[in-house]
């Protein structure tokens, strides 16, 4: 199983997907830089966190004008899966891979901190290997991460299951006020696109795949996509 | 033009400074030369009236492999790697513009670490503010909002973990904050990369950002007092790019990796000119560059704009002659130009051309070695024996418990989390202990070590007592990233002081660096380099005097790494070390009472030592289950923090006051809330007690089962009779919400 992992001038998570794929899970990796027009093989493609050409703009604005992105979007077509993480989920709504855009954090300042966020669906295939109903403990880190869509668009999204994460409290599992870090509609923490392929997601689930690190529920995404793959083949082979 | 007194005033330099230069040259210099000098020579860049006394520090040690003098020192680290870290003061433009001032701080120290070859890791900063209450309040917490913004902005963008630090605030530094930023990155021990220039006609390049007018005497402003007039200083400080920087990294780093790069050095205090000139001088050799081949941002600037610009993000590379086109190549990539400016010479001197025509020609050695050194007269402080005298008796002991909350709510104890958690603390995956749970930890991926840092300073102390306070500064740190299971193997120092022409000032300077040198060499951590700050004056009210200490320690086995929180109830509380403690300048006496005075505590190096081994020791062995260094707020805060953030395990101590006989109020106080150095809070497993005991009366550290950790309250009796009481929850809720308070309303 080959993970490619896209690095946009910007990106800073980028060696963290890369750790957590091929250290952690011990499967293939590669970086894949913005401007290549091949995903080099790669059956599962991570956009990663960061701050794309340096976000000034409004964050993956200018990210989905890469000469990767096209590639990706081909990937995506054809049924590969993506997972966008963070500034990956950003880059995600601009190109128009998932709906919706992302506003500032209600509190208008930057979080780092461990949330808990639950598995709506696991037939995506970064959920597949988790059961619905899971809390997961990820960490998020990012400024602009209040999600937001109009409410035809959030309907739709509930009425497809396309709403894969969402912000809950730790300890009953419910999307509380108070559990929302961001301000994100409906407490959404992660969606997927129609196919189910294209998943994207404010928490940094490579950040949590290592007990020492404070949690390894992050594992379970990488899993998944593992399992899905070997199960079915790989599905996203058009760019090879 | 002509040279006046007036011309020289506004350029920082004094009369006998301008013969010097005279001397130097063997003629009147031109303007852009004044210029040159003047920010070569300014205290930032010269450190004219501390060198002569910073060679008092250690600075040799097995393991260092880059003392003071290049862009960062280096220490050895095993697995063949080096550890590469300094600190640096960005105070007075943090003062005049909060945000950038603070970005900027972090994105020039981020150079210097990357200039060496090393790839930045981890960030720590030590801040001082004013009170957030009171007259100075409000503009305080807009300080603050700005700073903690600044640094988080810069630090979260470009991708390096803030894992620690340390804040206080105190009333001398509302007209002068202080923020200290460190920077830790890892290099392959034999890829250091030097920052000098050598091979004639080897081709300097200038990459990065464009040359603009802002930040122009910029290390000259960082050599003047404050006054009212200082907000008109506002175009000396620069604005921050950090997606510029992160793309400087990345290329630097890519070019490194090849042999085509002879030396560089970052553009960061003085610019051009001190890169330029420090490179040939390091490397014995000259550069000659012509200024109209620099990338510009707006036209019509002088060779002196250019010269003196302290424009953020711009390196200046020397290569070898032939690899060109590789290097442009590796720039292309990452969207950056390389402008070839100039070239190396073998003549010694600094040459600019502008088009062509010589604009300033100095030698390197006039401009670095010959800079002004000044041995300053230094005078005892008279306020030191008004300060010192501490009579108990008038005042009104406070019932400890009430004490306990009121230091615990305290903005200096309380919790940080409102702070942290704006910086990303966990970025590349390393971070093992996360901000505020101990020591910054970060793993060494590809090797079994982690390493451990803390930076450390109590201004309060020293302002009692400077030397005594600069060694506890040196102990408390290494102390720190003992707690973390580290052997603390190097340190960097950052000395802010107030304006060293005043006597009292340099009383102070000295004092505190002869404490260091003193600690540093008892501990066996040599200063691999640093920064001093000095003239931290509004108004002529000066700053406490705040030498800020960072330590960098090996952990073999990063599994065994420990953080200050209980693991588990029912575990045994030992006190390590049993060092006398004093409320002499504590956070009890200033928080309770309004009072700084008093004998700061009693410093024992050796005890220190003994204590930092048999914390290493117990933690490689996995006897200890939790440290937590006994610092400030004394041994009931250091108590309660232990509990905080453990899921709710409290503890039952007992302490035994240090004197006999019947306690009265003000020992048991001075039991709870007395500080000093030389102690450490473990819990221990009940099967590990004795062997931690055998450990500890081996290494001479005494070592006393105070209590137990369990149920949901904070209890601690002095001789057997109850002093404080209270739900966990409750204390903890009061310290971790105390600093959020002051910002609530505003976006919090």
């Amino acid at each position: 199983m080959k993970f490619a992992v896209v690095v946009f001038p910007g990106s800073n998570c980028d060696h963290d997907a890369y750790h957590a794929a091929k250290d952690v899970l011990g499967q293939e990796a590669e970086y894949v830089w913005h401007k290549e027009t091949s995903l080099r093989g790669a059956d599962v493609v991570i956009l990663p966190g960061g701050f794309a050409h340096g976000d000034y703009l409004r964050t993956g604005a200018i990210a989905r004008f890469s000469p990767v992105m096209p590639v990706v979007k081909a990937f995506a077509d054809a049924g590969g899966p993506v997972l966008g993480v963070c500034n990956g989920f950003q880059i995600l709504l601009e190109s128009g891979l998932l709906p919706g855009a992302m506003l500032r954090n209600r509190g208008l300042k930057f979080i780092c901190d461990h949330v808990h966020i639950r598995v709506e669906q696991v037939d995506t295939p970064f959920t597949a290997a988790s059961t619905r109903g899971r809390i997961l403990r990820i960490p998020i880190n990012h400024g602009e991460g209040n999600y937001f869509a109009p409410d035809d668009v959030l309907d739709a999204l509930e009425r497809d299951r396309r709403v894969i994460f969402r912000y809950v409290d730790a300890a009953t599992g419910e999307p509380t006020d108070a559990a929302n870090p961001n301000g994100a509609a409906r407490n959404i923490a992660g969606i997927c696109s129609e196919r189910r392929n294209v998943v994207g997601m404010m928490p940094h689930p490579e950040r949590a795949c290592e007990p020492m690190l404070g949690s390894g529920d992050g594992r379970v995404l990488f899993e998944s996509v593992v399992r899905t793959l070997s199960s079915v083949g790989a599905v996203g082979t058009g760019s090879r | 033009m002509t040279i006046d007194s007036a011309l020289l005033e506004r350029h920082g330099l004094k009369p006998d400074e301008y013969d010097r230069i005279v001397k130097a040259l063997g003629r009147e210099p031109s303007l852009t030369e004044l210029g040159i000098f003047s920010v070569m020579w300014s205290e930032h860049c010269s450190y004219k009236s501390s060198r002569m006394h910073l060679r008092k520090l250690p600075t040799q040690g097995p393991r260092v492999l880059q003392g003071p003098g290049e862009n960062a020192g280096a220490v050895d680290i095993g697995s063949g790697l080096a550890a590469v870290f300094k600190i640096e003061s960005h105070n007075h433009p943090s003062f005049i513009e909060p945000y950038q001032g603070a970005a900027t701080g972090v994105g020039g120290i981020i150079r210097d670490i990357f200039t060496m070859g090393a790839r930045p890791i981890a960030l720590l900063n030590s801040l001082r503010f004013g009170p957030l209450d009171g007259p100075t309040g409000a503009r305080t917490r807009r300080i603050v909002e700005g700073v903690v913004a600044g640094i988080g902005g810069y630090g979260n963008s470009i991708g390096i973990a803030t894992i620690g630090g340390e804040i206080a605030f105190e009333e001398p530094y509302a007209g002068n904050p202080l923020v200290n930023v460190m920077c830790l990155g890892i290099v392959d021990a034999d890829a250091l990369v030097k920052g000098k220039a050598s091979g004639v006609g080897n081709p300097v390049y200038y990459v990065g950002a464009k040359t603009g007018r802002d930040g122009i005497h910029g290390a000259t402003m960082a050599s003047a007092e404050f006054d009212d007039r200082s907000a008109e200083k506002r175009p000396a400080v620069q604005v921050g790019d950090p997606f510029m920087e992160k793309l400087l990294l990345e290329a630097c780093l890519e070019l490194m990796a090849t042999d085509a790069l002879i030396g560089v050095q970052d553009m960061g205090a003085a610019g051009l000119t001190c890169s330029t000139c420090e490179m040939g001088a390091r490397g014995g050799a000259g550069i000659e560059i012509d200024v109209c081949h620099v990338p510009q941002r707006e036209t019509g600037m002088t060779p002196y704009e250019i010269m003196l610009s302290e424009s953020q993000e711009r390196m200046l590379l020397v290569v070898k002659h032939g690899r060109e086109h590789e290097v442009e190549a590796i720039f292309d990539k990452w969207d950056l130009h390389a402008s070839h400016i100039g070239f190396v010479t073998n003549d010694g001197l600094m040459r600019v051309k502008d088009g062509g025509q010589v604009v300033a020609e100095i030698p390197n050695t006039a401009l670095v070695d010959d800079a002004p050194l000044y041995d300053r007269p230094t005078a005892r402080p008279g306020y030191l024996d008004e300060v010192r005298r501490l009579d108990l008796s008038a005042l009104r002991p406070a019932a400890p418990t009430d004490a306990l909350r009121a230091v615990l709510a305290s903005p200096t104890i309380a919790s940080k989390r409102w702070v942290y958690r704006q910086y990303d603390n966990m970025v590349r995956t390393n971070t093992l202990v996360l901000a505020g749970m101990g020591a910054g930890v970060v793993r060494i991926k590809g090797t079994p070590r982690a390493l451990a840092m803390s930076t450390d300073g109590n201004g309060r102390y020293c302002y009692l007592d400077p030397r005594r306070g600069a060694m506890l500064a040196v102990a408390e740190a290494a102390r720190n990233v003992a707690c973390a299971g580290a052997r603390p193997i190097g340190a960097t120092n950052c000395l802010n002081f107030g304006n060293p022409e005043k006597p009292e000032i340099m009383w102070q300077l000295v004092e505190a660096i002869e404490g260091i040198g003193e600690a540093c060499r008892a501990l066996d951590v040599p200063i691999t380099g640093g920064n001093v700050s000095l003239y931290n004056e509004t108004d002529g009210n000066a700053i406490y005097p705040t030498p800020i200490i960072g330590v960098v320690g090996v952990i073999e086995d990063a599994a065994c790494t420990r953080g200050r929180a209980f693991r588990n109830a029912g575990r045994h509380i030992v006190l390590l070390g049993a060092t006398p403690a004093s409320l002499g300048g504590s956070e009890y006496l200033k928080t309770v009472h309004g009072l700084v005075a008093g004998d700061v505590p009693h410093v024992d190096l050796a005890a220190e030592r003994a204590l930092i081994d048999v914390l290493v020791s117990a933690a490689a062995e996995r006897l200890i289950e939790s440290a937590h260094d006994c610092a400030d707020g004394g041994l009931a805060v250091t108590l309660a923090e232990c509990a905080f953030d453990s899921g709710g395990i409290g503890l039952t101590v007992d302490v035994r006051s240090p004197e006999s006989g019947e306690a009265n109020a003000w020992t048991r106080l001075a039991t709870l809330f007395g500080e000093g150095g030389g102690r450490a809070v473990v819990s221990v497993a009940p099967e590990h007690l004795t062997a931690l005991e055998s450990l500890a009366s081996q290494a001479g550290v005494p070592a006393a089962v105070i209590g137990r950790t369990g149920g949901g309250r904070i209890s601690i009796a002095v001789d057997g009779r109850p002093a404080i009481d209270c739900a966990l929850d409750e204390a903890e809720l009061l310290w971790s919400s105390s600093l959020g308070r002051y910002f609530a309303g505003r976006a919090a």
